[in-house]
């Protein structure tokens, strides 16, 4: 079978002849690889216009990532505004539009390596918060980067919560005036991305007070650096925020405000304006752009955290079937060492956990923008569920991202450790998400205030809140519920309808106990916030329960949707099978709690996984081939495609500037040392 | 000082210098450690910059220069103990990786170990005095933990009485050994012994790899940096090629094995003694794996006690975030941890000198159980630290993705440990193949000793599962004793398991190796219940031990809460085979909660009792006197990157960019 084109194409001398230990996991293919290529992307069409794409961007040297583990952060910034600065000549040049498919995926292929992202949130800040006279002023300096924009939020002491933060924007009616301000420390703009070097403008939230009044937190743009030589305006202090685990080609930065003036126009006003004479007027609900935030959420989900624990998963098992490491018996050659079953329980929950992610969040966009119309109209009522499964799938998918990219690495032995593998950099990379758009904990126990609230009013009115009115995420509360779990041989865990009822039986038990556990504080005296505090715990725990039975749900309605493919249907059906009793068993205090499974059960759910893990050994590479990662967008001399891992890691490490360079330490401390060996010989 | 911390500081229940004491295990231990850190701190020339600022080469080059400043001054401070040269380097490294480093500790070692006294004569003293520089080069780009399959080879040429040293292959390219790539001008070699047309496996043959007085590789030699890693950036990792390199006969070590002269082989008399070295690392290491999350939670701790957030009623002042019930139980569980594994360590540690003794006097027979639970014991530890320095730093929130919470560098410079000294999967299997060792020989009918003396019940008992009463204990969960009978019961029980289903595996299978490779799963679940039960049993009968009644209270709530939270992490096995019931597991989450709260007043003076200095921890988070947000502005205000207001890509692109669009 010859390699299409288009995923090897580094040039090297050894991408044209494919290793044979990752040559012959080709051989049998026991499902049309392209195929499931394009039920990922979403339709043919997709695939082909993604590949179009990826030639494109691949045959330009300037977009060229091979450099970047050589960097420092100086020179990755400087190296992803220079990209950053291409792609939009290239964008213009080609018609491709902000939202389009072309450059969602072009950013895919260079795995986000490019400076300004923040530019376009504050564009679509101001779209969404601004009046029509502000759009129509702002949104085209925007486009055209006559100025660059970024949106700052957090500050040095206040992260999540919203209320708290400090920075003041006083209303002075005698010169219609705001005077933006960082009161404290604690106040200073933290973390924006793009406002250490490179914005003009910023979008800075902070506290209104005009005629005496505090009116809480709105949006300011306020002009920083000179149009003229991109200095600090004054009153203004603005810089980097220093080194960080990664995202060096992103300007994190500082901004102290003292006492900035900024007109009066330029508070966005489509929600809330203030008067020249000072007077605050409230306009409407922002409860419509909640959508857009909802949405934006999983839009990162599926164009940024899931490709990288994708790519981990390709990294990593591509490395585990080269590796060779022991002997299975004394007499074979040493084995591969995905041929070793902890490495396969290592790594295949991961790759089932990618492809559950994947149908998860395209089936909640899905849903998002079914639910758009509703909204469109007025109708807010499915906001809360929305609101519940985005911060939910965010958390969940966060936090297994960065675990599982973390265990790849790990399971890359000594190799993972090095750059070259490309995998320090998911990782840290993949990390950072699970505090940024909201910090996980915080998003859980969103989730399940929603879950407890849902749950008290299905309590409080039984059949007058029929399970119609129930959103449809959180419908199996009220379903009826078995107390055993009928599963008795290990071709009954393969059942999708035995465990994803186990999954429903789980997170229902625990939504019951924590709403229990709350009612009893309460009843006992204590305050409902007390009372919260006091029961988080359990809530996280429902909370999780709850997200992944929703994950496990999604994945078997996406198989059945799969039934004119049935071999795809099969394979991916195994990765659904594991996903779910993958997360059984290592949560089996949950399900043998309450007798739902017995010792005996659980034992039997262990065959079946077992099994599992060695028919999807078989079809590892095949899997990972699917996900259609260019070597280029991989970046790993462990991951690339043609399996020649150790020519080009150590082809690389000559590279680097280590070995380019001279030993100035060697001049300076070691040759004192050595020399005094020499002069007593 | 932060006033958040100042209260948390007067409102602890007991004093934590009385707590340090415990764990340099005396005062006069304390006293010393201090003097020799005061050495450092008050010396100008140990002031060091930020290594968060720096380019790797800058690291590299500070990371060389205290190297070659620390022979001086431990020479003039008088520091040859192996403890005080251990507390002096922690200090005056800082979180600095030496490149030389592995000339002390293998290199060196090594030489001792298999040298023969003429060869240590040649070579020791120059390499302690650091005017040779060695390294150890044993991994290979293909191959690591499998020794055997390592392809280096070195044949014997009697003609000429040399050995011809070769990398037959890109896989056989030494990889990653420290201080290889620019620094070392020796390095051991392991090689394939090859002579008169027979292999007669690995050993360890001394290289000169660099020409003294230009320090370029020598004819034949390949070598340089692997290039840029996760972490020890300071440290230059390299690869070693070799073409056709000639040593005389007299580099290869031969305190065991021979080459004669003519080519003849002679077998060394026994292997076992070279054990000895890889015991002593990975108990170390235990040590290490402690040391490490006690950093860390003391930087998540403090910056929890500092950090508001949010608010519990509304109307009220944002509450410190470590009053949250989530954070509690995000770090409690892993400050019990931290304790638990620094008591585990100093049990290796006096374990190793002991058996070290006894080994000095020709009594090897409590190697194998040693060498088995150090193995499981450095996976065990490093796979528990690696996952819970990142959760210390997931509870700093953004700040800890800052290199100023220090909690980065402590994580990419610490999960090495889970791979390097033996892959921790291959260590707990290690630790598996004793306890089936064990098990089967307690089923011929002999008993076994030390930690896994519990395997002699096992045939009375004749367990079955689900049913209670077969049980001879109810655990007490406010009992470490009982809840150390918890733990002992679930690792007989999960080593069973594995046993049995090796046994049922053999037969099926009908090979014993592809039995343990289908089994492997299990047999690693065994062997954390073994190390978790060692742990805890460690744990609580360090409590009895403390003198200071209030030290001693608050340890035994943190050993409480090891042990209780283990059960809620694995309640599966504790409910599986009816070792707790369901109320109990109910009972043991109440009873958690408790705990957090009892902790909570105490968290700070926890951490202070490990006694860090600032320049230790090297985070603006985790700073004494708490005050946080005044100096991240300073760090960063220091930052290189700020050196001037307009960055110069600013005139290279974003000029441009605006102009042409």
């Amino acid at each position: 079978m010859g390699s299409p084109v288009h995923r090897v194409s580094l040039g090297d001398t050894w991408s044209k002849q494919v290793h044979p230990d990752i040559q012959s996991e080709r051989h049998m293919q026991s499902f049309d690889v392209e195929q499931l290529t394009k039920i990922l992307d979403g339709g043919a069409q997709n695939t082909a216009l993604r590949r179009k794409v990826e030639s494109i961007i691949h045959s330009d040297p300037v977009f060229s990532l091979k450099d970047n583990y050589f960097m420092t952060q100086n020179e990755h910034y400087e190296a992803a505004l220079k990209k950053k600065f291409h792609i939009q000549m290239l964008a213009q040049r080609l018609g491709w539009s902000e939202d389009s498919r072309e450059l969602g995926y072009a950013y895919r292929s260079l795995s986000g390596d490019l400076a300004l992202g923040v530019h376009n949130i504050f564009l679509k800040s101001i779209r969404s918060l601004g009046s029509e006279e502000q759009i129509a002023k702002w949104a085209p300096l925007c486009n055209k980067f006559q100025i660059i924009g970024t949106y700052a939020q957090t500050e040095l002491g206040h992260g999540t919560y919203l209320q708290g933060l400090e920075t003041e924007a006083t209303y002075d009616a005698a010169t219609q005036e705001f005077v933006v301000h960082s009161p404290t420390t604690t106040a200073i703009k933290w973390w924006p991305g793009g406002l250490g070097w490179s914005a003009t403008h910023a979008l800075v939230q902070a506290q209104l007070i005009c005629s005496g009044a505090r009116q809480g937190m709105h949006a300011f743009i306020v002009p920083i650096r000179s149009l003229q030589d991109h200095s600090a305006l004054p009153g203004i202090t603005v810089g980097d925020i220093g080194p960080k685990m990664e995202f060096d080609h992103m300007d994190n930065g500082f901004l102290q405000l003292d006492h900035v003036r900024i007109p009066r126009e330029n508070m966005l006003s489509r929600f809330a304006q203030v008067l020249p004479d000072g007077t605050y007027i409230k306009l409407g609900t922002a409860k419509a752009n909640y959508l857009t935030m909802v949405v934006t959420r999983v839009d990162i989900l599926l164009g940024e955290v899931i490709p990288m624990l994708e790519k981990a998963c390709v990294i990593a098992i591509r490395y585990s079937v080269v590796r060779r490491q022991f002997r299975i018996r004394p007499s074979d050659p040493e084995a591969k060492i995905l041929d070793y079953q902890t490495q396969q329980q290592k790594l295949l929950p991961q790759l089932a956990t990618a492809y559950a992610f994947h149908f998860l969040a395209s089936s909640l966009l899905e849903f998002f923008h079914r639910s758009y119309s509703s909204i469109l109209d007025k109708d807010f009522s499915l906001l809360p569920e929305l609101h519940a499964l985005s911060a939910g799938a965010k958390a969940m998918v966060t936090d297994f991202c960065a675990q599982g990219a973390e265990l790849c690495r790990r399971a890359c032995g000594g190799h993972g450790y090095s750059k070259l593998s490309g995998l320090p950099s998911l990782v840290t990379r993949v990390a950072a998400s699970c505090t940024y758009e909201g910090e996980n904990t915080v998003l859980y126990l969103q989730t399940a205030r929603f879950l407890v609230k849902i749950y008290l009013q299905a309590q409080e009115s039984p059949g007058s809140t029929s399970q119609r009115s129930l959103p449809q995420s959180v419908a199996y509360l009220t379903a009826p519920d078995q107390t055993r779990c009928p599963a008795q041989r290990a071709a009954d865990f393969l059942h999708p309808e035995h465990y994803t009822m186990a999954w429903a039986h789980v997170a229902t038990r625990l939504i019951k106990d924590s709403a229990h556990h709350l009612q009893t504080l309460m009843k006992s005296g204590a305050d409902w916030h007390e009372a919260w505090n006091q029961t988080t715990v359990i809530h996280l725990q429902a909370a999780k329960a709850h997200c992944y039975y929703v994950t496990v749900k999604t994945f078997t309605e996406a198989l059945e949707k799969l039934e004119s493919e049935p071999a795809i249907q099969q394979v991916l059906k195994r990765l659904c099978d594991l996903y779910a009793l993958h997360g059984i068993l290592t949560n089996t205090g949950d399900f043998l709690y309450d007798g739902f499974l017995s010792g005996a059960q659980i034992d039997v759910a262990r065959t079946a996984y077992l099994d599992l893990l060695i028919l999807i050994r078989k079809d590892a590479i095949l899997l990972t081939d699917a996900f259609d990662f260019t070597d280029q967008c991989l970046n790993s001399a462990l991951g690339c495609y043609d399996g020649n891992v150790y020519e080009r890691l150590f082809h690389w490490a000559q590279k680097a500037p280590t070995n380019t360079q001279g030993n100035p330490a060697y001049e300076k401390y070691l040759r004192p040392l050595l020399q005094r060996w020499r002069s007593r010989l | 000082m932060n006033q958040d911390l100042r209260k948390e500081r007067a409102a602890a229940s007991f004093n934590p210098e009385l707590l340090t004491h415990v764990l340099d295990g005396s005062p006069e231990n304390t006293r010393r450690r201090r003097e020799i850190e005061n050495l450092i701190l008050k010396d100008p020339d140990f002031q060091h910059e930020d290594l968060n600022f720096l380019t790797r080469s800058q690291r590299y080059e500070v990371a060389v220069r205290k190297s070659a400043t620390t022979v001086e001054k431990m020479r003039k401070f008088g520091i040859a103990d192996p403890d005080e040269i251990m507390w002096f380097k922690k200090l005056h490294l800082v979180n600095f990786v030496e490149p030389v480093g592995l000339n002390y500790s293998m290199f060196i070692p090594t030489l001792l170990n298999q040298g023969t006294t003429a060869q240590q004569e040649k070579w020791l003293l120059s390499s302690q005095r650091l005017e040779i520089i060695g390294t150890y080069a044993q991994t290979e780009l293909g191959h690591g933990t499998h020794l055997r399959g390592l392809e280096t080879t070195a044949t014997y040429d009697p003609e000429t009485q040399e050995f011809i040293l070769n990398s037959p292959t890109v896989t056989s390219i030494k990889w990653w050994p420290g201080g290889l790539g620019k620094t070392s001008n020796y390095a051991i070699v392991l090689a394939q012994l090859i002579t008169q047309g027979k292999c007669y496996g690995l050993h360890a043959f001394i290289v000169p790899i660099r020409e003294l007085g230009t320090h370029k590789p020598l004819p034949g030699i390949t070598v340089g940096d692997i290039g840029p890693k996760f972490g020890y950036d300071e440290m230059d990792n390299g690869y070693l090629k070799m073409d056709n390199y000639r040593i005389p006969r007299e580099n290869m070590l031969m305190k065991y094995a021979q080459v004669k002269p003519d080519g003849t082989y002679v077998k060394p008399v026994s292997n076992k003694l070279t054990y000895g070295t890889m015991v002593f690392i990975r108990s170390f290491l235990v040590g290490e794996a402690a040391r490490c999350l006690s950093k860390a939670c003391t930087i998540a701790i403090r910056y929890s006690a500092v950090r508001h957030q949010s608010e519990i009623k509304p109307g009220e002042p944002e509450p410190q975030i470590l009053d949250y019930q989530t954070q509690q139980y995000k770090l409690f569980p892993l400050l019990a941890t931290a304790y638990a594994f620094q008591f585990v360590g100093a049990y290796m540690k006096e374990t190793y000198h002991r058996i070290n003794k006894d080994i000095g006097q020709g009594d090897l027979s409590e190697l194998p159980e040693l060498h088995a639970l150090t193995a499981g014991l450095k996976a065990f530890t490093s796979w528990t630290v690696n996952a819970a320095i990142e959760a210390c730093r997931m509870a700093c929130g953004g700040h800890g993705y800052s290199h100023c919470s220090g909690l980065p560098n402590i994580y990419v410079n610490f999960t090495p440990t889970c791979t390097f000294e033996g892959e921790n999967t291959v260590m707990m299997l290690q630790t598996a193949r004793f306890l089936m060792k064990s098990y089967d020989q307690v089923h011929s009918g002999k008993l076994v000793c030390g930690m896994v003396s519990y395997l002699n019940d096992l045939p009375s008992q004749r367990i079955q599962p689900q049913q209670v009463a077969v049980w001879p204990t109810v655990v007490d969960i406010n009992s470490p004793d009982s809840l150390t009978e918890a733990y002992r019961l679930r690792a007989a029980r999960l080593v069973e398991i594995a046993a049995k289903n090796l046994q049922a595996e053999v037969i099926h299978r009908k090979s014993k190796e592809v039995a343990w490779n289908l089994t492997s799963i299990d047999l690693v679940r065994a062997s954390e219940a073994h190390c978790h039960y060692v742990v805890v049993k460690l744990f609580s009968e360090k409590i009895p031990q403390i003198q200071e009644k209030s030290v001693q209270a608050v340890l035994r709530n943190l050993c409480l809460l090891y042990s209780l939270y283990g059960i809620c992490q694995k309640a599966g096995d504790f409910l599986q085979w009816g070792i707790m019931t369901e109320s109990q597991v109910t009972q043991v989450n109440e009873r958690i909660k408790e705990l957090l709260t009892a902790i909570r007043p105490d968290a700070v003076a926890l951490v202070d009792a490990f006694d860090f200095q600032d320049v230790t921890l090297g985070s603006v988070l985790g700073r004494y006197d708490g005050n946080v947000y005044e100096n991240m502005f300073e760090w960063a205000k220091k930052s290189p990157l700020n050196k001037t207001e307009v960055h110069e890509s600013y005139h290279k692109h974003l000029k441009s960019l605006q102009s042409k669009l």
